[in-house]
């Protein structure tokens, strides 16, 4: 445990700006501002080991999104496949090249970079320590969040195959089902939940 | 519920990005370095500007053709309510709904809601403010799934790559589609839901 002086013992709300004192959750207990009703603070499910670990699994499954197909497709005895990659590939034609740097970001950077980060900062806060470059991490970390889309890339696989199964013969790809488990890890491992670590490893003031 | 003490009355503001209690007054969070304000900086001006660009970067989205499609010699091009269309057309209702509403429904729900947050928010109305607080975090939630059509076209086109049978390539409307997501997302990020409640006091910096 870290001392209690350490600990910051208030919550403001950063969506109508209530200061309220803050009290220990359970794991599954939510905190909601009374004045507009918006998530204060939430009980930590998972330990950093267990972090660390769904973040290992993370990796993993990056690797395997990245390197499979997510879609494979055949007409009159042709096949054709498409990883992550490709499809940022494909959107990288000409005037419209700035798009494919959005997809890139949203689908692959964004993600890799968050787990990589991760995995930084929690490797060292299972021993207690405070990773060089923690603070650094951490922002890095909130500015990541918002353009990380794998769940929206995973429903743009599942209407991409219903809307070519229509004309072709059409196959989820290894890659879709490392996807899918990605996005759930992501979501377990990336919220802002990680900012317990600011408390839990007492990062003191400059 | 007035009783709930405000940060800015007790001399203490939010660090958005680690969630630190900071002092009044200080220029930088003293634990994680970021920079601190006690209201987002020109919130109403940027929101506008970001808004704006989006409404303009809409008309093309919808206009130009998002992808050109051959096959087996003929060609067409699809603009994306073309796209919904043939989805409906060809009996595929749930997905034309759904590519719909990620494509039409969400970017307009957020001009509409984002503007009108910002005219409450300037004329310090006292209407709904719950409400109007809980349609923000609303849209701060679903915008990014605009993004879906974005990445259906670019899946669709590096897959269909079968030469002289068949090909389907993006166009330049994907790209305004793809700016309007991305506008509209830092016009989000620019408000500042707190301006809602600051309508409660007088003079709030
Ligand atoms: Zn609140
Ligand atoms: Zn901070």
């Amino acid at each position: 445990m870290q001392p209690l002086e350490r600990h910051s013992a208030r919550i403001i709300c950063e969506h109508c700006d209530s200061l309220y004192e803050a009290i220990p959750l359970q794991a599954g207990q939510s905190a909601y501002c009374l004045r507009c009703g918006a998530v204060l603070d939430r009980g930590h499910r998972l330990s950093i080991e267990q972090l660390l670990a769904l973040t290992v699994a993370a990796a993993i499954m990056l690797v395997l999104a990245n390197v499979f197909p997510v879609i494979s497709i055949s007409l009159q005895g042709l096949t054709n496949e498409v990883t992550l990659w490709g499809s940022v590939q494909a959107l990288a034609q000409g005037r419209i090249t700035l798009i494919a740097l959005v997809v890139g970001l949203a689908i692959i950077l964004a993600p890799a970079l968050q787990i990589a980060l991760l995995f930084w900062v929690l490797l060292h806060a299972r021993r207690g320590e405070i990773a060089p470059g923690f603070k650094a991490c951490m922002r890095a970390l909130e500015h990541l969040r918002p353009w990380s889309m794998l769940e929206v890339c995973l429903l743009g696989i599942l209407v991409a195959i219903v809307k070519l199964a229509g004309m072709l013969d059409v196959h989820a790809g290894t890659g879709l089902w490392a996807m899918a488990m990605l996005m759930v890890l992501i979501l377990l491992i990336a919220g802002k939940d990680i900012r317990r670590l600011w408390e839990e490893l007492g990062v003191g003031h400059s | 519920m007035s009783n709930i003490p405000y940060a800015r009355d007790q001399n203490v503001c939010l660090c958005h990005v680690c969630s630190y209690v900071c002092p009044d007054g200080v220029q930088t969070c003293p634990r994680c370095e970021s920079p601190v304000h006690v209201r987002k900086p020109n919130s109403q001006a940027r929101t506008w500007a970001f808004l704006i660009a989006g409404l303009i970067f809409y008309i093309p989205a919808n206009v130009l053709p998002v992808m050109d499609t051959t096959l087996l010699g003929n060609r067409s091009e699809n603009t994306i309510m073309s796209g919904v269309i043939e989805f409906a057309g060809s009996g595929s209702w749930d997905i034309a709904i759904l590519i719909f509403i990620a494509s039409v429904v969400v970017p307009c729900i957020k001009f509409l809601v984002l503007g009108m947050l910002l005219v409450t928010c300037q004329r310090r109305s006292q209407w709904a403010k719950r409400e109007r607080a809980r349609l923000f975090r609303f849209i701060e939630l679903i915008g990014y799934w605009s993004m879906l059509d974005v990445l259906v076209v670019a899946l669709v086109a590096a897959l269909v790559q079968f030469h002289e049978l068949s090909t389907i390539e993006p166009r330049l409307g994907i790209l305004f589609f793809g700016l309007v997501v991305v506008m509209t997302m830092f016009a989000a990020m620019s408000f500042d839901p707190r301006l809602i409640w600051d309508a409660e006091v007088e003079n709030v910096r």
